[in-house]
């Protein structure tokens, strides 16, 4: 059953892909990519709004066909309806049953996997643990808070104990508090052994959970590597954000003889360097200023990479 | 083409899923099956029937009960597999959401089909029982054998529901459907009067409408009138269903797997 698209068969590679393509009509928003996702890390990919990210995810758990290229997941290619035994998925929008209770939501879903009424009853129990869940089982899921239709949803894509887990931008609109606790599952999700895949757009979501990460911008991946990697790559260490310079001719005043980079968005500038205390301390002088000086993160690889234009419902 | 790549366990998740939902909303579910078609029967059955006395060389009551059986059965389909499908595929997610797992496009519109006959089988069977009280049914070693084809009827109905439901970009194109298609067949395909009471092209175009081959099968089987070519009707409620179920799948599957 088990056969291998391409010759070099690495057990230890999920996803592959090569030369993958998609075209809406004849709008390319998938360019051509290549890349591999290796078993038992958290694959973060990361780009703005309208970058590819959710085309990418629907594409490998077989939602979207994929135009040209090969797309491969254990092996298997992408578009095989056996794999849905082997993956979690997420979507970027819930579709929970609003005729259901929590508890039974779990039940439902476990009968499309085929799975036996006992078995499933067992892990919706221990789901609902895992999702801090348990007390509202019997409510329905209209009375559920947006963090907890999360948790339940991310419960439900595990119903099936995938090996994959795919997630499409799995704490957008969330507040802080539901980020956090949904962060502190996924990560005890890897150390069950489980490989994860996720899209976001917020960039300390994929400094802490993701292992590698993938910088994806208008279907084309701008770098790849682990959240230290690109940062060391593509920024200096230090960052001092400034507000109340009101043209770049200031900005370049302020800074006169310092080795500096400036990025402008909105009403703020950027300064990285190697070493800012000079500048933070010329910025304390000048009252007029708001500043704050931070080691570098990714947030500035992804704003150097991606360009400050402002993006669709940006 | 994978339409014919159908597994039963897959079809059975989605029509359990669908049955979970009427379970919860039973009794005004039932309130409408046993109801409405009681009211109709006692309204135009009686009062109508007082007046018309026979059709068709039986009693207006035992004609109309037919009639209503097969519309009942028609117009349950119909609304399961528009508007109720409808939500499910686009407001709800729900059939996203069983596209992530095993159950593919095929099976879900598989399943949606036989849940919608279902509903039929299940109003159907009720106006059999109400028009057996109001003495609708004139020979009950027959009558019985009405159940397995209201659930063909249904199939028959739910299908074409499917396609229009695939294709309708939002919940009033259904109007369309009702006017154009549903009504029509309500009032031209012997539920009330028989078929060749109409001029003759109308009698022509009623023969390819299914409502009609489903009223030759289950008046018969309710009455001391004869059966003639069960298996044309068959066939034809076959073919709708079929037909329907495959052109239904591949509208949804151009929907939904961009
Ligand atoms: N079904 C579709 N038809 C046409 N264009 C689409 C469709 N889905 C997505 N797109 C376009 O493809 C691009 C990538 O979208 P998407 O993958 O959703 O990006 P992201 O998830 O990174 O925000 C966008 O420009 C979007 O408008
Ligand atoms: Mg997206």
């Amino acid at each position: 059953m088990q056969t291998n698209l391409s010759g070099d068969s690495d057990s230890n590679v999920v996803v592959r892909a090569r030369d993958v393509r998609k075209f809406f009509a004849e709008r390319e928003v998938v360019c051509g990519l290549n890349f591999d996702v290796p078993q038992g890390i958290c694959f973060g990919i990361l780009g703005p709004n309208g970058a590819g990210k959710t085309t990418l995810m629907r594409m490998l758990v077989g939602l979207s066909p994929v135009s040209s290229g090969e797309y491969s997941l254990f092996g298997q290619d992408v578009a095989d309806a056996a794999l849905h035994h082997r993956i979690g998925v997420v979507p970027q929008q819930d579709n929970l049953d609003p005729d259901f209770s929590v508890f039974k939501n779990l039940m439902v879903y476990a009968n499309y996997f085929s799975i036996d009424k006992d078995t499933a009853q067992k892990r919706a129990y221990e789901l609902l643990e895992f999702a801090s869940l348990s007390a509202r089982a019997n409510d329905g899921v209209m009375s559920l808070s947006g963090g907890m239709r999360r948790r339940l949803m991310i419960a439900r894509s595990l119903v099936n104990d995938p090996d994959l887990v795919v997630l499409d931008e799995p704490t957008t609109g969330l507040d802080p508090q539901a980020r956090h606790l949904i962060w502190q599952r996924l990560r005890s999700l890897k150390t069950r052994g489980k490989t994860l895949i996720l899209t976001t757009h917020y960039m300390e979501e994929a400094a802490e959970l993701c292992d590698d990460i993938m910088v994806l911008d208008h279907g084309k991946i701008l770098d790849r590597g682990t959240p230290r990697e690109l940062i060391n790559r593509h920024v200096e260490p230090e960052v001092v954000a400034i507000r109340g310079l009101n043209t770049e001719a200031d900005t370049k005043l302020l800074c006169a003889d310092l080795e500096v980079r400036f990025e402008q968005v909105g009403d703020t500038w950027f300064c990285y360097m190697q070493d800012a205390r000079s500048l933070v301390a010329r910025c304390a002088e000048d009252a007029s200023l708001t500043f704050i000086h931070r080691p570098a993160s990714l947030e500035d690889v992804f704003l150097k990479l991606t360009g400050r234009d402002l993006r669709e419902e940006a | 083409m994978d339409i014919l790549t159908l597994n039963p366990r897959h079809i059975w998740a989605v029509w359990y899923r669908n049955y979970l939902v009427w379970r919860k909303l039973i009794v005004a579910s039932m309130l409408g099956n046993f109801g409405d078609p009681f009211l109709y029967l006692l309204g135009l059955g009686y009062g109508l029937g007082m007046y018309i006395g026979e059709m068709g060389g039986i009693p207006y009551m035992a004609y109309l009960a037919s009639g209503i059986l097969c519309s009942s059965a028609m117009n349950t389909a119909t609304f399961e597999g528009l508007y109720s499908a409808f939500t499910r595929m686009n407001h709800q997610g729900t059939w996203e959401g069983m596209l992530a797992t095993p159950v593919r496009v095929q099976e879900v519109v598989a399943g949606e089909i036989v849940w919608a006959a279902s509903k039929s089988l299940i109003s159907g069977t009720a106006i059999l029982l109400v028009a057996g009280i109001l003495g609708g049914v004139q020979d009950w070693s027959t009558a019985w054998m009405a159940v397995p084809v209201i659930m063909l009827i249904g199939l028959a109905f739910a299908g074409p529901a499917l396609v229009i439901c695939a294709i309708a970009p939002s919940y009033d194109f259904f109007m369309y459907y009702f006017t154009l298609v549903v009504t029509p067949m309500f009032l031209f395909c012997g539920v009330f009067y028989p078929v060749d009471a109409l001029p003759e092209f109308v009698q022509w175009f009623a023969q390819v409408l299914p409502l009609t081959h489903a009223v030759q099968l289950i008046r018969p089987l309710l009455t001391e009138l004869p059966l003639v070519n069960p298996l044309l009707h068959i066939s034809v409620l076959l073919a709708y269903a079929l037909v329907g179920y495959a052109i239904a799948a591949n509208l949804a599957r151009k929907k939904l797997i961009r």
